[in-house]
């Protein structure tokens, strides 16, 4: 079989909300001191979950790691060939910049058709700036194919791709002939960690670099060019006023001072 | 400027689930002049067609089968694309829930257009519509505009006030095609048990978080609960907690869990990163008991104890239940 994995390098959301500042210029967050980009990491997750299923089927499935964007996409792709991802394709053109989640799964959606022979793409559920949570879906709906989304357990088997997903209020499982679109959500598990020597094989896995020519895209179709949504303001709102740290000798007297305000406040 | 307005509505139990009854009245309330259409999928559409006017539409499409009830992207999809070419909306809203986390994007590909996903705001900016939803974790919200329509957005619930009741209203009736077939089989479902009080209704929720140390941590946590009453409190939990299994994923408030927005959120043990935020910081006082003074938290509550909640609970909990 032949899987494929979505992968995108993200600003590190274990930044401290303190750090997080935007440039209001140019819409974009202004990168912290001290915080490298990362692996978003409902995508580490959904590499975790193809490598599972290529381990337990035991034979030759191949898994090709897709990531859009620039110099940055490169350590994306590293992270997953290191994680056991067998090639990757890093779709770099300036023409794809400044797009939106509809752009963005046409170029992977191209990719993927690209390769030819894929049985089933893995995504995470959102990535973790943007929190859109459409890529996934958007590139089902542009090859044709079913998806299941949030996904906690996934497997597949006899042409058929076996989800269970999380709902508001339980789990449910569903099956879908493949090919077919899966994204996965933090509930999967925890993704392995790459050990040296295995990051260091990564670097001998061969990366092929794609633009919009390769995929037959007009760059009127990608890009800021090709977007759909339109973003007119990224802003910090503004955030309630100080707190009032409860003052007291001792807990019993500051839970009690706490109550007093509660009460004062009719909260209580 | 008036615009057409169709409303995705979710049934529960053949009642207008209450985002339902928000998303139709912001719908009047951007439509201008306009025709605001509901779509009712599932058992009881027929009977939920008078809610959906007191509710401020003035037409439905009604498909009343018990195949829409355990949602299937193929078969809502095809129905709702079908409501929308009679309909010819300007704007499509849609709740963000299990629905609509699939529907929406869906929705946006087969009528090529754009959505913007779990939207806190959709309001009209000189004649063109514009959607506000929080991203980077929660730290950050992002207005769009649209270049394509309609406009498609998933909406959060209690985003917007549903109108006063329209008793007595009426409104055009238009049937559904059958049930469409699905590439989809839906195997099984397991859902939680709806015991005692949601946190996403509640008006107190009390939270525990990875400072805990130990799944034992939330015993204190429920005993808290209890004291502010077990028909007001219920209990939630970050994701980290939930990732190790200390409480149920149900439970979990967050960005990637259940959005809440309590009178009273009781925060134990909880840093408050961004993506915790997210979940609670609609709420309408939040406190927070944490040992560290630098944690974030602390920014976003009203009364803090710095403390360790193993020697703070105790006696909140008594004193919650002698002012009780």
């Amino acid at each position: 079989m032949h899987f494929v994995v979505c992968a995108k390098q993200i600003p590190d959301p274990e930044t401290p909300p303190s750090a997080f500042k935007i440039d209001a210029a140019t819409n974009k967050v202004i990168p912290a001191q001290g915080f490298q980009p990362v692996l978003s990491q409902f995508d580490g997750i959904a590499a975790e979950a193809a490598l599972r299923i290529k381990e337990s089927a035991g034979d030759d499935t191949k898994i090709t790691v897709l990531s859009m964007g620039a110099e940055s996409a490169q350590a994306a792709i590293k992270q997953v060939l290191a994680m056991g991802a067998d090639e990757g394709v890093l779709l770099q053109d300036p023409a794809f910049d400044g797009g939106d989640s509809y752009t963005t799964a046409r170029v992977l959606a191209a990719a993927i058709t690209k390769l030819g022979d894929v049985d089933a793409v893995f995504c995470g559920r959102q990535a973790a700036d943007w929190d859109m949570g459409q890529v996934g879906l958007l590139i089902a709906e542009a090859l044709g194919w079913p998806a299941a989304i949030l996904a906690k357990d996934v497997k597949i088997a006899d042409g058929t791709m076996t989800t269970t997903r999380v709902l508001a209020d339980g789990f449910e499982t569903v099956a879908q002939p493949l090919p077919a679109v899966v994204t996965v959500s933090n509930e999967f598990g925890e993704p392995r960690y790459p050990k040296l020597q295995q990051i260091m094989q990564a670097a001998r896995k061969t990366v092929t670099t794609q633009t919009h020519d390769d995929l037959g895209l007009d760059p009127s179709e990608v890009g800021a060019a090709g977007s759909r949504l339109k973003l007119e303001r990224l802003f910090i709102p503004e955030s309630g006023g100080q707190v009032e740290l409860i003052e007291g000798d001792t807990p019993a007297e500051q839970a009690r001072n706490l109550v007093a305000r509660l009460q004062a406040d009719k909260v209580l | 400027m008036a615009r057409n307005i169709l409303v995705v509505a979710e049934l529960v139990e053949g009642a207008l689930s209450p985002t339902t009854a928000e998303l139709i009245g912001q719908g009047t309330r951007l439509a201008d002049g306009g025709s605001v259409a509901v779509t009712l999928l599932g058992s009881g559409a027929g009977g939920a067609g008078s809610a959906a006017f007191e509710a401020g539409a003035d037409r439905v499409f009604s498909g009343d089968d018990a195949g829409y009830d355990q949602y299937n992207s193929d078969q809502w999809i095809a129905a709702v694309t079908a409501a929308a070419e009679q309909h010819t909306p300007e704007a499509i809203f849609v709740a963000q829930s299990t629905v609509g986390r699939d529907l929406g994007p869906r929705l946006a590909a087969r009528l090529n257009t754009a959505v913007a996903m779990d939207c806190v705001n959709v309001a009209d900016d000189g004649g063109a519509l514009k959607a506000t939803r929080p991203c980077y974790g929660g730290n950050a919200q992002a207005t769009y505009g649209f270049a394509t329509s309609p406009a498609i957005a998933t909406i959060r619930a209690k985003s917007f006030d549903p109108i006063e009741p329209r008793a007595g209203a009426s409104g055009e009736t238009v049937a559904l095609p059958a049930l469409a077939d699905s590439r989809t089989t839906i195997v099984g479902r397991e859902l939680a048990e709806a015991a005692g009080l949601q946190i996403t209704e509640a008006p107190i929720v009390v939270s525990g978080g990875r400072g805990l140390g130990g799944p034992e941590g939330f015993e204190l946590v429920e005993a808290l609960a209890a004291a502010f009453g077990s028909n007001r409190a219920a209990v939630g939990a970050s994701r980290a907690a939930c990732d190790l299994g200390w409480y149920p994923v149900s439970q979990q408030v967050g960005l990637t869990g259940k959005v809440v927005t309590p009178d009273l959120y009781v925060a134990i043990a909880i840093s408050g990163a961004s993506q915790h935020m997210a979940g609670c910081s609609g709420s309408k006082m939040i406190i927070a008991i944490n040992r560290d003074p630098e944690a974030n938290i602390f920014q976003n509550a009203k009364y803090g104890i710095v403390g360790d909640y193993k020697a703070v609970l105790p006696p909140l909990i008594e004193a919650v239940k002698a002012a009780g």
